[in-house]
């Protein structure tokens, strides 16, 4: 398979502060990467420098062909925003220069109903939102999907459904996904590789090699811990 | 109706469909307010310019740049700081003018008028509007992205810094196109009051927009009637109509 992601040597600072240091990883193509880590490990930061958002030094090199999506954790969104589905996935769509029915078929994808389009986006319930971002990530036709935390602020039935759907992309779609997560049973079930992160890496590979007891309590004993990312 | 008012009317039209569309972007980003207090940023420009005695606009267009250019710069830090910084320096602006703009120009500075307009001012003018509505709608989709969730908006490739800029270019534009009829302390509620009145009266984004280049459209229109009927001053009445207009659509039940 071939190497979609080469990390060498990230660091990352914000506001003189050190959040990623030295960080080394890559990725095949088609594989799926959980990320790891206690609150304020840096695992948002990762997603977002990957993404090209946070600037960084050390290398992050992306396979030519590589398309990202991306599906953030939370949408700082102001819900009174006068915005239905529709006008969020055309904004998109138009930037991108996409034909109107690639709208439709992001939507088929996560499974929503058409009519979802006309839904104001203050009346989504929390796994249809996320499922519109999904959607919206899907725009444009990335072969890599970034997801932070996607379950987040969901209940147990909408949480399987949202894994249900990562798996599909990555099985059927043959998508990379790259996953933020703190469930170590979706490390297990969902991903080939996990990376532990506690600000630098403290582990990588497939997960029960990986994911030995003494790695996990370096990364949950640490007082870093108790220190929250926002 | 003179040649005179008929390009007045034509002008106050066409400047406030492009006010009220700047508008319902600057509501949904929550920057009415910073946008109300750049406005007051004009009047030095006009004072000092007429004290040197070169054209007033040129005055204003120069102060506003100066204004916009703080604004963008400090619009990356949120906070509390940013927003007593903008209260400080802009009210101090408007304090500045009013000391220095020639007494006699202070009333049309601060509420505007109907000065006569010369046939290629004219021209210049309703291009400027036209050109001010055609960006914006052009922009409209990264301007949603970018309301929605600035992550999203990189992610997706929109120059976030860049379309500020050119946001706040198109607001500091609009300004000056509305400085004649509605002047430096009136101008603002051009362009917030029919935004805030398409917000209450629809839900939808084109439902939103439509409505408040309506409202604009339709304060302009009564304004000038009630103040060609009652001899009255234009900006004011204007405004007057339009903020009643808002108290009206606040009746309006939310669905």
């Amino acid at each position: 398979m071939s190497k979609i992601l080469t990390v060498r040597d990230l660091n990352v600072n914000l506001d003189g502060q050190s959040i990623l240091k030295n960080l080394s990883f890559d990725l095949d193509a088609g594989e799926g990467l959980a990320i790891i880590g206690p609150n304020g490990s840096g695992k948002t930061v990762l997603l977002k420098t990957l993404l090209g958002i946070i600037p960084h030094q050390g290398e992050i090199n992306w396979a030519s062909d590589a398309r990202l999506g991306y599906v953030p954790q939370k949408i700082e969104a102001d819900r009174h925003l006068p915005l239905n589905v529709r006008n969020l996935l055309e904004a998109k769509a138009d930037v991108l220069n996409l034909p109107d029915k690639e709208i439709k078929t992001a939507v088929e994808m996560v499974g929503l109903a058409p009519q979802i389009l006309r839904t104001p986006i203050g009346h989504l319930s929390g796994g249809q939102f996320q499922k519109a971002l999904i959607a919206f990530a899907l725009l444009g036709k990335p072969n890599v999907l970034l997801f932070d935390e996607p379950t987040a602020s969901l209940d147990q039935l909408a949480e399987e459904h949202i894994y249900d759907l990562v798996r599909d992309l990555q099985e059927k779609q043959g998508l990379t996904i790259i996953l933020v997560s703190h469930e170590l049973s979706v490390v297990y079930s969902h991903a080939d590789k996990v990376l532990c992160l506690n600000r630098e890496g403290l582990c990588f590979g497939a997960p029960r090699e990986a994911l030995t007891p003494e790695v996990l309590n370096r990364l949950y004993a640490s007082p870093k811990h108790h220190h929250h990312e926002h | 109706m003179s040649i005179n008012e008929i390009y007045t009317v034509i002008l106050a039209l066409i400047t406030s469909a492009s006010a009220s569309l700047v508008g319902s972007f600057a509501l949904m980003k929550r920057m009415t307010l910073a946008g109300d207090a750049i406005s007051h940023v004009a009047l030095p420009g006009i004072g000092l310019a007429l004290l040197f005695g070169m054209n007033p606009t040129l005055g204003a267009t120069a102060a506003l740049l100066v204004g916009i250019l703080l604004i963008w710069n400090l619009e990356k830090r949120t906070g509390l700081a940013t927003e007593t910084m903008i209260g400080v320096v802009f009210s101090a602006s408007l304090a500045i003018g009013a000391l220095i703009t020639p007494q006699e120009e202070l009333e049309q500075a601060l509420f505007g008028g109907f000065a006569p307009i010369s046939f290629p001012a004219f021209l210049i003018y309703a291009l400027l509007s036209v050109l001010v509505i055609l960006s914006v709608m052009a922009l409209r989709h990264r301007l949603v992205l970018g309301l929605f969730s600035s992550d999203l908006a990189l992610a997706s490739g929109v120059k976030l810094k860049r379309l500020n800029l050119y946001f706040l270019l198109l607001f500091g534009l609009v300004i000056v196109l509305g400085l004649r009829l509605l002047g430096a302390l009136l101008v603002g509620s051009l362009i917030i009051i029919p935004a805030a009145i398409g917000r209450q009266l629809a839900h939808t984004f084109s439902g939103f927009i439509s409505m408040s280049i309506a409202a604009g459209l339709l304060s302009v229109i009564l304004g000038l009637a009630v103040a060609r009927y009652y001899g009255l001053d234009v900006g004011p009445t204007i405004v007057t109509v339009a903020a009643g207009l808002f108290i009206l659509s606040l009746l309006k039940k939310r669905i």
